[in-house]
């Protein structure tokens, strides 16, 4: 009835295709990349996330042969590839310029890697052609670079990278060029083609919707290090910091001390004069530890009068309401200062909003709905 | 309405007109003359009366040129000497642009600073100073006698070797100067992204860079083969009396034979032969300007 889950990384006896051991990657005095390890499996759509200068691109770089590890060593299909220039590589990149040829027509472009190995003319022709119809090119074949849209020589220059059907695709911020509702059509564009090519891709994006719609597992990165990888809904429900909540989409965190509340149970003392918080985690805590409680807006329900069954309510009053047009979210300040996201859907046209600026309001989320971190 | 564009447009043509067609045309003018012993040293003049002056128009100093070998073998050995000056300036301004394009940033300025910095002297100050480098008892061959590489001095003063080395020199910076801008340009992420799809690094650089700069080295050649086709102080001073170049036989005729006339058909013949180059050039910077368009 159900497909099986692809899910390689938990599989003990599955090897991977591309690992990281023990990486470290020094400019001068600067560590851009600092001790880091990982797995990445065959047919995976990985996703390195981070903000600029976190080391992702350093790490991309690594991969297509332009950098070298200055300790630790990283594998390819079991193979040690430092020291393999990027020519002798079984790995193709989709610059984030794009980098097509100026001077070459869209097919010569596309024929540009097959060209170098030992393919017969007619071979390259019908490769070529397979890049072109793959894409939705065939019409402009003959074309200059520059005399093609954006969005074309994206595709251009994704069709040129897979012609040589490399084990390893990397794809170096691929949509950051185009506008929005381009850039989300790419997406699934892109997601489709990695499907039926079976290729491994590994993307660099400082997109973290970009990274979670594409990407099978999501590495959120941070001054040369992985912060924490997982799937798109382990990395949204289940940060394992701060900074990966924060970083991914919109978070509130709540800052106080600890105290047991029962199996998997906890109250957060949070400010003085407000009732403990009371959370789930498996994680322990020890009495008294400081921790954070992350909830996401839209896991707090907001309302005019008390809510009886939520195990977490606080009072406040709205500050701000910020209309999206699918969605509302409301900054409620609470009696400590603090402020709270709270994010309704709005799922009827026409319905008149109950809730203004001002208004005296109660927040309110169940025990699961937040995650108690401990840095 | 129009009348700005109308100004816009005038200004630059008045000028041309002024400092470039009407000389033309008394040059031209002079070319279908008469030697005459009398100051100008031509006949006839608008003196004689406009209608006269006409009907004694005739090609025989052309005629003169076609029929007297000397002036074919000039204008062929100055095309001879351009186009190889020109190969020379290539082989030699390219790897210094290519140095210059792939030299740190706080260079850059410096050593563009350097290409240009000939130019603060006097142009004929630095051909005389290739004298004293380059004759029998000059700084190349000093130099070469003392590190034991010849026992005798090179002669290489008064020689044809002479003239290509003081061009090459003189045009260097025409030549480095655009092919530098190509080079410029060229986005990095063209030969990793050659070296990503199977080229070496040698490959990604006749396959990618040399066409990318290929504007720059064809722009560069004709700023050095224009100047270079008519070149007379060069070979004048460097090249002695084996060296025939056109620039040097008009010279001659102007002023050592002060036959008027005929220096000026040799003039006429050069421009006309200069033409296609200049054309071809335009055209290439044309293209280029669209391309980028």
């Amino acid at each position: 009835m159900s497909q099986p889950v692809f899910a390689p990384w938990d599989d003990p006896n599955e090897k991977p295709l591309i690992r990281f051991d023990d990486v470290t990657k020094r400019f001068g005095d600067f560590v851009a990349i600092d001790n880091l390890s990982l797995s990445i499996y065959e047919s995976e759509f990985f996703a390195l996330l981070g903000p600029s200068g976190c080391g992702k691109t350093t790490m991309m770089r690594m991969l297509a042969g332009f950098e070298n590890p200055s300790a630790g060593k990283i594998e390819l299909a079991g193979k040690n590839i430092a020291g393999v220039p990027p020519n002798k590589r079984a790995v193709n990149m989709m610059f984030q310029s794009y980098a097509l040829f100026p001077h070459l027509s869209i097919w010569e472009n596309i024929a540009f890697g097959l060209k170098r190995g030992d393919m017969t003319k007619a071979d390259i022709a019908v490769r070529v052609e397979e890049m072109l119809k793959l894409t939705r090119l065939t019409k402009f074949a003959k074309r200059k670079p520059h005399q093609i849209s954006g969005g074309q020589r994206q595709r251009v220059a994704l069709a040129r990278a897979l012609a040589k059907a490399p084990k390893l695709l990397l794809l170096d911020e691929p949509l950051g060029a185009l506008d929005k509702k381009l850039r989300q059509d790419t997406q699934f564009e892109l997601m489709d083609i990695q499907e039926s090519t079976g290729t491994t891709f590994v993307i660099v994006t400082h997109d973290q919707e970009e990274a979670m719609t594409v990407a099978s597992r999501v590495a959120v990165m941070d001054e040369g290090q992985i912060i924490q990888v997982a799937t798109p809904d382990r990395i949204y429900e289940a940060p394992n910091s701060v900074y990966v909540a924060d970083f991914i989409g919109d978070v509130n965190i709540i800052s106080g001390t600890v105290k047991a509340a029962g199996d998997e149970m906890y109250h957060l003392d949070w400010v003085a004069n407000e009732a403990p918080l009371l959370a789930a985690s498996d994680r322990t805590f020890s009495e008294s530890q400081p921790a954070h409680l992350a909830i996401r807006p839209e896991k707090i329900a907001i309302s005019v009068d008390k809510p009886t069954e939520m195990k977490n309510a606080v009072q406040g009053t709205v500050l701000d309401i910020a209309y999206l047009g699918n969605l509302s979210t409301y900054h409620v300040q609470l009696g400590g200062g603090q402020v709270i996201k709270a994010q309704t859907a709005n799922t009827r046209r026409l319905s008149r909003r109950t809730i203004t600026w001002e208004d005296s309001v109660w927040i309110s989320w169940s025990a699961t709905a937040g995650v108690l971190l401990e840095r | 309405m129009n009348i700005r564009r109308f100004i816009l447009i005038a200004v630059p043509y008045a000028w041309l007109l002024a400092l470039f067609l009407i000389p033309f045309i008394i040059v031209f003018k002079i070319s279908l003359s008469d030697l005459a012993l009398s100051i100008p040293p031509y006949s006839p003049t608008a003196k004689d009366g406009i209608s006269a002056m006409f009907k004694a128009f005739d090609l025989e100093n052309f005629i003169f040129l076609a029929s007297d070998d000397l002036y074919w073998r000039a204008y062929l050995s100055s095309l001879k000497i351009a186009l190889i000056s020109t190969i020379l300036a290539v082989l030699v301004g390219y790897p210094m642009a290519y140095g210059m394009a792939r030299a740190p940033e706080e260079w850059r300025p410096t050593l563009m600073m350097l290409v240009i910095l000939p130019f603060w002297t006097s142009f004929l100050i630095r051909v005389y100073a290739w004298v004293g480098i380059l004759s029998n008892e000059g700084l190349l061959n000093q130099f070469l006698l003392w590190l034991g590489i010849i026992d005798a001095p090179l002669t290489i003063m008064n020689t044809t070797t002479a003239v290509y080395i003081g061009i090459v020199y003189t045009y260097l910076p025409f030549m480095i100067l655009p092919i530098y801008a190509a080079l410029d340009r060229l986005d990095e992420s063209l030969i990793e992204a050659a070296e990503d799809l199977g080229c070496s690094r040698l490959k990604a650089f006749w396959l990618v860079t040399i066409p990318l700069s290929r504007n720059g080295i064809i722009a560069g050649c004709f700023l050095v083969f224009i100047p270079a086709l008519g070149e007379f102080v060069i070979p004048s001073l460097l090249g002695g009396s084996g060296t025939l170049m056109i620039g040097k036989v008009l010279f001659e005729e102007f002023f050592n034979n002060r036959d008027w006339p005929v220096a000026s058909a040799v003039a006429v013949i050069l421009l006309l032969i200069l033409i296609v180059p200049i054309v071809l050039f335009q055209r290439n910077q044309q293209r280029q300007a669209e391309v980028e368009s």
